[in-house]
């Protein structure tokens, strides 16, 4: 019994380490994408232009969305087990709500991004 | 002032590790609320975006952009130590983790519209 | 020469005790030790602690000084006073016996459930095991085995006091020296027994273990080693 913990914790702790990779490489592109997009001047019109029907863009960002809604519920798991005295399991219930918010959220949100008819 | 066993830069370092993190934590759900208007409110959000050009609010988001870069690049010294073995010049990777995130920070700042 | 009197505050009772402050002449060769066995002997005979060796090898006197855990038999006066002050308290993340002295049953069952115990494979009828010097698992081992279990590192981590069950530098640089011994037998278990959250993986890697052993290792890079080798074996599906 205490065995599948330890297994679960681990298969966790790789999960994490797994994410964090995957964020690595995300951040960067998503970093210089920003700066880049930003000289031109950030707007509504420009973010849709870029991603809309870009097939790229779609898999690039629900990557990326992924692995953020893999590596923060995980990340603040181990910061609210070391900082208050909530169980374990209420912790994971958290954390784990945490993640799905985040994925539904930044799905919706591709998605849309990935179908609106870009304004000309 | 007394001293503590916490006065070292791989302590600072886990630190920073720590409140970026959490940081980046709260501020995910925030951004990508506002990048869902992109598609529900076009023009809330392309207020929102002349809101955000204004000087404190762009130094808020640079101050953003150098907590994910502190994070990335410590947590990339971290998978070194874990993964690579990379045990030496942990005080070198801290300090190089630190200069790359506020240039980081300075290149996003330079090119704010 | 003007009388250099340190301000020495002490811990005494248990974990609901109070700092004693005496005032103790500042002498030129002066340890931290010297300091607690003066008060003692001509002070406060009722002062408890632990020492043995007095010269740095045994790691018995072991305390908190100025907020770091240290051989009190190896720290010089004047490179841990601060102000003329010196603040003594027992070593943390391990219940106060009385005063000075803690109580290390945690910490030694901690080595116990890490596994940190040779498993032999042999028997005195086989041949001895011929490990070269130069070999890459007995460098790893060798760069682990010099620890004396004097508690410093155990007591400076920070997850060890957030977390009771965590099993501590000590406790997994030990079971990394095993896990490096070619002619032990026992790394299946030793592998569980490290892994999970009570184990290795909850290593943040903060390195004040290695910014304090006294014996100059490194608990940081053996956990680093641990998490490999976990999750190594969690991929086998051998957790």
């Amino acid at each position: 019994m205490m065995q599948n913990t330890v297994r679960s914790e681990t298969w966790l702790w790789l999960a994490q380490r797994t994410s964090a990779i995957v964020l690595a490489v995300c951040i960067v592109i998503h970093l210089t994408t920003m700066i880049i997009a930003m000289q031109g001047g950030l707007s509504t019109a420009e973010i849709a232009g870029r991603v809309s029907g870009n097939p790229m863009w779609l898999v690039f960002y629900g990557t990326f969305l992924a692995a953020v809604s893999v590596h923060a519920p995980i990340g603040m798991r181990t910061v609210l087990l070391e900082t208050t005295s909530l169980s374990t399991k209420r912790v994971g219930l958290l954390t784990m709500l945490l993640g799905l918010f985040v994925f539904v959220l930044g799905v919706r949100t591709i998605l849309g991004l990935y179908q609106m008819v870009p304004v000309s | 002032m007394k001293q503590t066993h916490r006065n070292h830069p791989t302590y600072w370092a886990f630190l920073l590790h720590r409140i970026s993190g959490v940081l980046l934590a709260i501020f995910i759900p925030v951004h990508l609320y506002v990048l869902s208007l992109a598609v529900t409110d076009g023009a809330l959000l392309d207020e929102f975006l002349r809101w955000s050009s204004t000087p404190v609010v762009k130094l808020m988001e640079t101050g953003m952009v150098v907590m994910l870069a502190a994070h990335l690049t410590g947590g990339l010294r971290l998978l070194g130590l874990e993964f690579l073995g990379w045990v030496s010049w942990q005080k070198t990777m801290v300090a190089l983790s630190v200069g790359v995130s506020l240039t980081i920070g300075l290149v996003f700042l330079l090119n704010a519209d | 020469m003007t009388e250099d009197m340190l301000q020495v505050s002490v811990w005494k009772g248990d974990a609901k005790g109070a700092f004693a402050t005496y005032q103790v002449r500042r002498q030129e060769n002066q340890t931290v030790l010297d300091l607690v066995t003066h008060i003692q002997r001509y002070l406060d005979p009722s002062l408890s602690y632990r020492f043995a060796c007095r010269v740095g090898v045994c790691g018995s006197c072991a305390m908190t000084v100025n907020g770091k855990a240290r051989w009190t038999c190896r720290s010089h006066v004047s490179n841990v006073v601060e102000d003329g002050r010196i603040e003594i308290r027992p070593l943390e993340s391990l219940p106060v016996v009385k005063d000075l002295v803690v109580d290390m049953t945690d910490f030694f069952d901690k080595w116990a459930k890490a596994k940190g115990s040779f498993e032999p494979t042999c028997s005195r009828n086989d041949e001895i095991a011929a490990v070269s010097p130069s070999d890459k698992k007995r460098r790893l081992a060798d760069a682990g085995i010099e620890c004396i279990g004097c508690g410093v590192c155990y007591s400076t981590c920070d997850v060890v006091r957030w977390k009771p069950d965590y099993l501590g530098p000590a406790a997994m640089n030990r079971a990394w020296t095993l896990v490096n011994d070619v002619r032990d037998g026992g790394n299946d278990e030793r592998l569980r027994a490290v892994a999970g959250d009570d184990g290795c993986l909850s290593c943040h890697s903060q390195q004040g273990c290695v910014e304090r052993c006294p014996q100059k290792l490194n608990p940081t890079m053996a956990i680093a080693g641990l998490k490999r080798e976990t999750i190594k074996a969690a991929l086998k599906g051998k957790l």
